[in-house]
């Protein structure tokens, strides 16, 4: 048993990270997307291993079923472009080593801290651990104003998605007259740049 | 397994999840690098919860899908009006507000 839970394990955690290094690795985002799907899945296998049985359901149906259909339509929507990574520059240099150096901070403070209990298994829990039953009495008895904040959250970002993606009608006649505003300034600074030319490229032929 | 090999677990899937915020450059990418900031970040609290025995921390971790889900649809709302307002599809393009 405790071979299998640590062969299982293993085999998730690979995935998990195997999925997230093609998240970052991938040029194309349609791939990373997809790549994000299969680390969402160990990610809930993971769970399934730590008795967070609703949780991990949950994960599959809101993460990997609902949000990742929305990154795939607006990949395809936006078309996924190959972009570049940043050719040089001192972030992309030194972002690794950051990110390493968080790293072995964070192993040590976990390893090195003081719970007793990080070296086991966990505590004894009730075969009814983190199962729909006890998420119910929790939520709505211990964390009802945190379940209530979350929901009007929700409603906040469904509204504000909505505001955000809309064709603007009722604003079109504004647009359309910055729109004839703008070129009038711009073009100013390009006649000044293109009459500039010839005064510089004798000067710099002679 | 030890809990101990799920923090660490987690805490590597959030420093690559670093990387990918700190590196690319698609704003599209960078949500989905925040995503496995997010889901590290749940993977050490359901593990926690799992040490103590108590699911306080699985409730922690489903209000955290709920911010997760919520950052999404804000985040895919703004790439989409970027792309209908034709602003280039690049976070290190869009430095209007950058003081």
């Amino acid at each position: 048993m405790q071979v299998l839970e640590a062969i299982c394990f293993f085999i998730a955690a690979i995935f998990a990270v195997g999925g997230a290094i093609g998240v970052v690795a991938i040029r194309n985002p349609f791939f990373s997307v997809l790549s994000l799907v299969m680390h969402l899945l160990a990610l809930a296998a993971l769970f399934l291993l730590l008795h967070a049985q609703f949780l991990a359901a949950s994960q599959i149906i809101v993460y990997a079923g609902a949000v990742m259909v929305l990154y795939v339509f607006v990949a395809a929507y936006v078309g996924g472009v190959d972009e570049p990574m940043r050719p040089s520059g001192p972030l992309l240099t030194l972002a690794p080593f950051f990110a390493g150096a968080l790293f072995i901070e964070l192993v040590i403070a976990a390893l090195g801290t003081g719970l007793s209990q990080i070296n086991t298994e966990g505590a004894e829990v009730s075969p009814g651990f983190g199962g729909p039953e006890q998420f119910g009495e929790l939520l709505l008895k211990r964390f009802l104003i945190p379940f209530e904040t979350a929901s009007y959250l929700l409603l906040i970002a469904a509204v504000g998605a909505v505001v955000l993606a809309r064709r603007r009608r009722g604003l079109e006649h504004l647009d359309e007259g910055e729109d004839a505003m703008q070129p009038a300034p711009e073009a100013a600074p390009s006649s000044a740049a293109e009459s500039g030319e010839p005064v510089v490229a004798p000067g710099a032929a002679v | 397994m030890d809990v101990s090999w799920y923090i660490v677990l987690s805490a590597l899937i959030f420093c690559i999840g670093l990387i990918g915020v700190l590196t690319r450059r698609n704003p599209l990418v960078v949500l989905l690098s925040l995503e496995l900031l997010l889901n590290a970040g749940n993977l050490s609290l359901i593990a926690f919860s799992r040490m103590w025995g108590n699911a306080d921390g699985q409730i922690f971790a489903l209000i955290v899908m709920v911010v997760a889900a919520c950052e999404v649809v804000i985040g895919l709302g703004l790439i989409v009006a970027m792309y209908r307002n034709s602003l280039p599809i690049d976070v290190d393009e869009m430095s209007e507000l950058r003081g």
